[in-house]
């Protein structure tokens, strides 16, 4: 081993087939980066007119927003404001926001040419060739840098040929260009540290979600809090710091491309010492022995992660939409729209009832979500022929299908109690009613679960009686969430709206409840469900 | 002799293509039963239908007396599958997985396990995605290995395997007959099956072409003869003897093939021309099983 991490001294410094590379990697990527490149300038353009349209002077748009600013949940999403200007207002929301979203593509775009090729083996033919050990990485770093340079100049284009201030434009992209490039370079050493895409996906992911974590402790703490250095520590805190349409601080562009280049060159010295397909990190150990007895354990065990994961995001939901709903009455001061709200929300109830209803319906589609990942993992699990080894053991099928709809129901209605508590918590607190508020959601979120059910079901009988279709299950709760959505607006026929099962959940807190639909909601998942699992008992597996 | 598994006319399709065609086979109880034929002739989907994973659409099957569609439950206590291509799940480990399917089939035998993985040198610590093919595999042999069962159904189980742990299979099989099991071998590696197979059975394009011990198919099938003689050898005279064929006659040096039936008969006549040297060779399982493989493929066309 050690003979093999010697740096290999080759002619021009292992960069021969660079720009062949390169040319195959821009193709893959030539949908990609474009689309990506012109949907975040469309999101910073279109969502500055909208605003421009929707506030005709300034004036009103500072009393609009003015009790949003200073919460602390939104400066955590997104930022500080920069200034009380219209321009500022105008990208309140997508500085940050976009710039994450640039970050995420520079991380797609270096992963997928360095450590999921060489995961893959491709690495490998190519290595075996006229290709040097470092073209692969060299062509990875200068197409995600092209994307993000791309990226930036489309949108500071596009700003100021809306109107937006041109140096507050300038000084955007600038923000862009820190949080894009850091993550080119954090992506490059991510890659290199562990010997799996999922490894270098949970670096690379996993420091971006700490950097907008210790930015957000750092931009919500208070003015003399020391707490407030930590938005100094974060590349996304300095995308932030830049202040367009504020203090526009180019100078921070400095910092950025110092992290940048140091990055890029630690990822290069780390090539130099590893072996191709090998990490610089060895590969963790797992345990040897298994404490799972049963199938419903198994199918547990393999959606821990996932479920981790869901329950951490409706948390962070949950205090979102607790923290802002204090602010909801003020926001939405004007008697017409609170009619309006009223009048899409249901008969009765607070501005307030109606913003949670509102949301609740959001995320038990979100819930639903959930439940058909975890139905549809069976899909999975039979097309990668893993079903066969588990059916090979006395497990029946049918009592292997009601557990992973058994782990569903429960772990959708669980992500759908924990945002409501959390929400809960934080608005009572606001109110001074805990008790109360907390009860009034977490009824209002148990009335939401048979619509959760039906679309569960669906994704079960998809899977039961027409496996190769099983993603329409998704189709499905587009359509469902299209129709809610946009049926009305639309003035599509009541008996199409009806058909999303989300149309016909009480608009709780607030609203009349009704348990007759909820009931026959039930009543349709149930045997939606039955007939599933009834197919699948019959059918051929794999 | 009771049979493990009984197949008889067993038929299934997919769609527009036949995979089962009126199937036979009989697997004795405490036999290591060889299951050959070319890719597609349908030893996978015999498999999976004795799993009860695949629904046969004619015919019978039965296994350890139960019906394989119906009998899961019990049928599955009591033998253990590993399939060709194994798929691991990429975030479990090897030992995880030994234990998980043991577990499910009704139980670790904590002995057993520890001994095939020394035996199979397999490291339990790593986690499915980073093993090899070979290493796959071996972790559901070891997973099948670790519970107590009557039966092993094996689809293709070495193709991933190095030569020393093509031994240490072979081994291990053996033992496992001696203590009593049956197994049903599906292979692509003639000598695997030639050392382990007590009898075997090769089936194309889902019918049963030949089964018998290696004896009996040894018999059915031609032998080559070489012999050096003394006197010249009347070349149309050999060919006219029963059985006979291929006669070739050059100087003192004859060859030709013969059936087994009429070795005995051809080895009379070529006495009489004084054999100075003799060569008689038994063909291998692999040109037995090319043998039958071309015979039906004409006959059938």
């Amino acid at each position: 081993m050690t003979a093999l991490a010697v740096p290999a001294r080759q002619s021009s410094a292992g960069l021969t087939g660079t720009t062949s590379l390169l040319r195959l990697a821009a193709r893959r990527d030539r949908v990609l980066v474009p689309v990506s490149a012109f949907g975040l300038a469309a999101f910073v353009a279109l969502s500055a007119q909208a605003t421009f349209a929707l506030f005709p002077d300034l004036e009103s748009a500072q009393q609009g927003m003015a009790s949003t600013l200073a919460n602390p949940a939104l400066v955590a999403m997104y930022g500080p404001i920069s200034s009380l200007s219209i321009d500022s207002i105008a990208t309140l929301k997508s500085v940050l926001l976009g710039g994450v979203f640039l970050a995420l593509l520079a991380y797609v775009v270096v992963r997928r040419h360095t450590r999921t090729e060489e995961e893959a083996g491709r690495l490998e033919l190519l290595g075996a060739g006229v290709v040097g050990r470092r073209a692969a990485l060299t062509a990875a770093v200068l197409l995600g840098t092209a994307a993000v340079l791309l990226t930036v100049v489309l949108t500071v284009v596009w700003s100021i040929a809306v109107g937006l201030d041109a140096a507050g434009s300038v000084a955007l992209g600038v923000s862009w260009l820190v949080m894009g490039l850091s993550w080119v370079g954090v992506t490059a050493v991510a890659a290199q540290l562990t010997s799996s895409t999922r490894g270098t996906a949970a670096w690379s992911l996993g420091a971006l979600a700490v950097a907008f974590l210790v930015r957000a402790v750092g931009d919500t703490a208070g003015a003399d809090s020391p707490a407030r250095v930590l938005s100094w520590l974060s590349p996304l805190g300095w995308g932030v710091k830049v202040s367009p349409f504020g203090e526009n601080r180019y100078w921070i562009a400095v910092l950025g491309l110092a992290l940048y280049a140091a990055l890029v060159a630690a990822a290069f010295a780390m090539l130099d010492r590893r072996d191709l397909g090998s990490g610089v990190l060895p590969s963790r150990a797992g345990h040897d022995r298994s404490p799972v007895r049963s199938a419903g354990a198994l199918t547990r065990r393999l959606a821990r992660g996932t479920l981790v994961g869901w329950v951490v995001a409706y948390v962070v939901l949950g205090l979102v939409l607790g923290s802002i709903a204090g602010s909801v009455e003020t926001f939405v001061d004007s008697p017409q729209v609170a009619d309006m709200l009223r009048a899409m929300g249901g008969d009765a109830g607070s501005i307030t009832d109606i913003y949670f209803a509102t949301e609740l319906h959001f995320a038990a589609i979100g819930a639903s979500a959930l439940a058909i990942a975890l139905v549809t993992r069976m899909h999975t699990e039979e097309t990668t022929t893993r079903l066969e080894s588990v059916l090979a053991t006395p497990v029946r099928r049918t009592a292997w299908a009601l557990g992973h709809i058994g782990i569903a129901i429960v772990a959708s209605a669980v992500v759908m109690l924990v945002s409501v508590v959390v929400a809960g918590l934080v608005h009572g607190a606001d109110v001074g009613d805990v008790g109360g508020t907390v009860v009034r959601l977490v009824g209002a979120a148990l009335s939401t679960l048979p619509a959760v059910w039906v679309v569960l079901s669906v994704a079960m009988l998809l899977y039961g009686a027409l496996p190769r279709f099983t993603g329409l299950a998704w189709a499905a709760l587009i359509v469902f969430l299209l129709l809610g959505e946009f049926g009305d607006l639309l003035d599509l026929p009541g008996w199409l709206v009806d058909l999303s099962p989300f149309t016909h959940l009480p608009a709780l807190p607030g609203g009349a409840f009704d348990g007759a639909p909820l009931v026959g909601l039930t009543l349709v998942a149930a045997a939606l469900g039955v007939a599933g699992l009834a197919a699948l008992r019959r059918r051929d597996i794999g | 002799m009771t049979s493990a598994i009984q197949v008889h006319d067993l038929r299934k399709t997919f769609g527009h293509t036949v995979a089962l065609d009126g199937l036979d086979l009989d697997v004795a109880t405490g036999e290591i039963h060889g299951f050959l034929g070319p890719n597609g002739a349908g030893k996978s989907t015999t498999i999976r239908i004795l799993l009860g994973l695949l629904r046969a659409d004619g015919g019978s099957a039965t296994l350890l007396g139960g019906d394989p569609w119906h009998d899961v439950e019990t049928l599955h206590r009591r033998l253990a599958y590993v399939p060709g291509d194994v798929a691991l799940w990429p975030n479990l480990t090897g030992g995880e997985v030994i234990d998980i399917l043991a577990r499910l089939r009704g139980g670790v035998d904590e002995k057993r396990r520890a001994s095939m993985l020394e035996r199979f040198d397999l490291d339990p610590t790593k986690k499915g995605r980073s093993y090899s093919k070979g290493n796959r595999q071996k972790v559901a042999l070891v997973a099948a290995l670790s519970s107590d069962v009557e039966l092993l159904l094996l689809d293709e189980p070495t193709s991933g395997l190095d030569p020393l742990m093509e031994a240490v299979f072979r081994d291990v099989v053996r033992e496992f007959r001696q203590g009593g099991g049956t197994v049903l071998l599906s292979s692509h590696i003639l000598s695997e099956v030639e050392q382990v197979c007590d009898r075997v059975s090769i089936i194309r394009a889902g019918v049963n072409v030949e089964s018998g011990t290696l004896t009996d198919l040894r018999h059915l099938s031609r032998t080559t003869v070489r012999a050096t003689v003394a006197r010249p050898v009347d070349a149309a005279l050999l060919s006219g003897l029963p059985g006979v064929g291929d006669v070739l006659v050059s100087d003192d040096r004859v060859t030709c093939t013969v059936g087994g039936d009429d070795l005995g008969r051809l080895l009379e006549v070529l006495g009489t021309y004084g054999i100075s040297a003799l060569t008689s060779a038994p063909p291998s399982l692999e040109e037995l099983f090319m043998d039958q493989y071309r015979t039906t493929s004409t006959a059938t066309s």
